[in-house]
């Protein structure tokens, strides 16, 4: 056995964190060199869940594709659907009815406040604070209770379609939703009683893990943790999509860079969220929620369909599999949109085949992992953790 | 005859203790459970009364696991000095006037010695499991204890001047005389210091840093298992009592209170422990945890230099007033 030289210099010393330790929030591998508690070299290793989805795609029409999109992001798996259908939909050039628009814009907002309370509570538990988690997921409950009562699930929700909506909402939805809307802004308020004038939850969040504007935009960061720097960059306010452009709402900046700035941000969105979902609530139009266009795995609700539907193979009432279409545009698009994590880019390649010919998907998370070292180095093994939390990451989308 | 009595005090203590150990992880579970919105405990008995002797029943059956590459018998020691030491504490402790075990003159000294000790079985615990995620628990504990102590010394020592003794009885019998009865009042900085400190002492929140769940997965317990786990957190729990009966004793007047219970002559004592026990479980449910610099920042550029001018001041005060 080496024995180590005392001869004044510091010894680093490596802890390998994860891919299973309860705050990499998934299976994030992050390998530390420290000095005493001090990091100094931090390097992420992802992969440890790597599924492939941007190649499954490729063996799949562009209407099957969309289940894999579920599984990206599974704390807000509905906005990833609907950015999916929003890029397969420019592609496509497939028209979205009104209706289906705002029902779109409806559950991409909830699936923002579902994934925002999950980061506040495991970002609150990373630093300590055990019953923000708790409060957070009764709210968070209700919320998948809805989803549940829209589309039967309440983890992958594959809901939104390739032109439209699965179902329409109910007028029971709507009316639990709107209970929610009415008391969801107490809430937000009761967890800012527990935490943001805590001396306690100040001293771990101010000034720690600063990334300013510039780098923030070096590092590629989107969402809460590049607005936190100040940077005005929303896609939802710069390149609306859906209802995103008929309703009124600010996106929230920090100026610090901060943790606590990135998680003032996404308080902030959540009260911008809520107030969303109630100009939609207030504008929602009757009207059809698939258009005639949409290609294929709907719900046959317009008459001439259900009778094509019954008639082919397809059986119990899908539509026809759009491989049996062969107009499609040949070229490529890269379409992104807001998701709570950030920017998250669709890229296709099309052949004019039913299948994307190349798919790749640009995720928020894989971009933040990286940001990582930069991010952490020089700061403490605790400081690691509130940076994790305040990146958002969730691995189901890093590791594709 | 006499070694007899002591022996069955000693049992009947023990018996008593590890019941109230029990039952307040019982509290502890259903106090967060209701401030998280949450039930707690509810399947094993009526409102799950029985839980904490399930839970016992269960890690008592547990697989003991002791990693390859620790150092068996200091892995296997650790948990028992944690306990030990504790334990070694109640003897002191005067639950009512006479009920005592050892009624020394160095109750207070021997109170403080038994508590760093208990730090060695951290420390040790961290060592031996050969894991560098106890190591760090392990060595955060050392600094964290280390530092405390000196603050908690500190801030008991108004209390000693005031009262001119270490034993524990005739410190609450010298708060009987003083005003209110007790010397939260005369010694409000010390007791604020002795709060913070305790809290540090007993690795409770927001000062869990050796247990820290989400840095270090479990601290220097990571490779605990079944009942050694669990005598860390008897041990922890211990330690939170003999905190609270020592904030009691000192500054909160013992067992005097508003009234008599002839009946039971503890009452106030009990009574004023819990009502720290319940302090520490709602703090738990409130705060977040500190980082380590932080904390040492807190320990000595705060809580030691109050302690210090508390000294001062009580010394001032006790010169004029005589």
């Amino acid at each position: 056995m080496e024995i180590p030289v005392a001869d004044g210099e510091s010894e680093r010393y490596t802890v390998r964190m994860g891919p299973q330790h309860p705050a990499t929030h998934g299976v994030l591998r992050v390998d530390l060199e420290l000095d005493g508690e001090t990091i100094m070299k931090c390097t992420p290793h992802v992969g440890y869940l790597h599924r492939g989805f941007d190649k499954l795609a490729e063996h799949r029409t562009y209407a099957q594709a969309l289940i894999l999109t579920d599984r990206l992001d599974y704390i807000a798996a509905m906005a990833n659907n609907v950015g999916y259908c929003v890029a397969v939909e420019q592609l496509l050039d497939i028209p979205v009815p009104l209706r289906a628009k705002y029902i779109r814009t409806m559950v991409c907002e909830m699936s923002r406040i579902c994934s925002h309370l999950l980061w506040l509570a495991t970002h609150a538990l990373d630093i300590g604070a055990m019953t923000v988690f708790l409060w957070c997921f009764r709210e968070r409950e209700i919320l998948l209770e809805l989803f549940e009562e829209l589309c039967g699930a309440r983890l992958t929700f594959s809901y939104p379609r390739l032109g439209g909506v699965r179902q329409d909402v109910t007028p029971h939805f709507m009316e639990k939703l709107q209970r929610f809307v009415n008391e969801f802004p107490g809430r937000i308020e009761e967890y800012e009683t527990l935490i943001d004038k805590n001396r306690i939850w100040l001293k771990r969040t101010v000034g720690v893990g600063v990334v300013s504007g510039e780098k923030a935009l070096e590092l590629g960061l989107t969402g809460a943790s590049l607005r936190g720097s100040g940077i005005d960059y929303d896609i939802r306010k710069h390149r609306p999509y859906d209802a995103y452009d008929l309703v009124e709402f600010e996106v929230p900046l920090g100026t610090d860079g901060d943790i606590y700035a990135r998680y003032r941000c996404r308080m902030e969105e959540m009260r911008q969220s809520n107030r969303i979902l109630q100009q939609c609530l207030d504008q929602l139009v009757p009207g059809p929620i698939v258009s005639e266009e949409a290609p294929d795995l709907v719900m046959p609700l317009q008459g001439h369909r259900k009778q094509e539907a019954g008639a082919t193979r397809f059986g119990t009432g899908l539509v026809r599999l759009l491989d049996e279409y062969d107009q499609f545009p040949v070229g490529d698009l890269y379409v992104s949109t807001e998701v709570p994590k950030g920017e998250l880019g669709f890229y296709f390649i099309s052949d004019g085949s039913g299948r994307p010919y190349r798919m790749h998907i640009r995720s928020p998370s894989f971009i933040h992992v990286g940001a990582l070292p930069t991010i952490t180095e020089g700061g403490l093994i605790a400081d690691l953790i509130a940076n994790i939390g305040t990146l958002d990451v969730v691995l189901g989308e890093c590791d594709r | 005859m006499q070694i007899l009595i002591i022996l069955i005090e000693i049992l009947v203590l023990f018996a008593i203790v590890m019941l109230h150990v029990a039952y307040a992880t019982y509290f502890e579970r259903k106090i967060i459970g209701h401030m998280q919105v949450r039930m707690g405990p509810m399947r094993v008995g009526w409102h799950g009364l029985l839980q904490p002797i399930a839970d016992g029943i269960k890690s008592f059956f547990k697989e003991d696991i002791i990693p390859e590459q620790a150092d068996r018998v200091t892995f296997l020691g650790a948990p028992i000095i944690c306990l030990v030491a504790m334990m070694t504490s109640l003897a002191v402790l005067p639950f009512a006037r006479g009920w005592v075990i050892a009624d020394i003159n160095i109750g207070l000294l021997l109170v403080f010695a038994m508590s760093s000790l208990a730090s060695y079985g951290v420390v040790l615990a961290g060592w031996a499991s050969n894991s560098k995620f106890t190591f760090l628990g392990g060595l955060r504990s050392m600094a964290q204890v280390i530092s405390y102590e000196i603050a908690m010394g500190m801030s008991l020592v108004g209390v000693m001047m005031l009262s001119g003794t270490l034993n524990l009885s005739k410190i609450v019998e010298a708060q009987g005389d003083s005003f209110w009865g007790m010397y939260l009042f005369p010694q409000i900085i010390g007791f604020f210091v002795f709060f913070i400190a305790m809290l540090a002492e007993t690795n409770r929140v927001p000062f869990d840093l050796p247990e820290a769940e989400t840095e270090l997965v479990s601290g220097y317990c990571t490779e605990y298992s079944g009942m050694r786990y669990a005598m860390f957190f008897m041990a922890e729990y211990i330690g939170m009592m003999v905190m609270a009966s020592i904030g009691t004793i000192c500054f909160l007047g013992g067992w005097n209170g508003p009234f008599t219970v002839s009946i039971f002559p503890p009452f106030w004592f009990v009574a004023k422990v819990y009502i720290f026990m319940f302090l520490f479980i709602w703090i738990r449910a409130t705060m977040p945890r500190y980082r380590y610099d932080q904390l040492m920042e807190l320990g000595w550029k705060v809580l030691i230099p109050l302690a210090l001018a508390n000294i001062v001041l009580t010394g001032i005060v006790k010169a004029f007033t005589g």
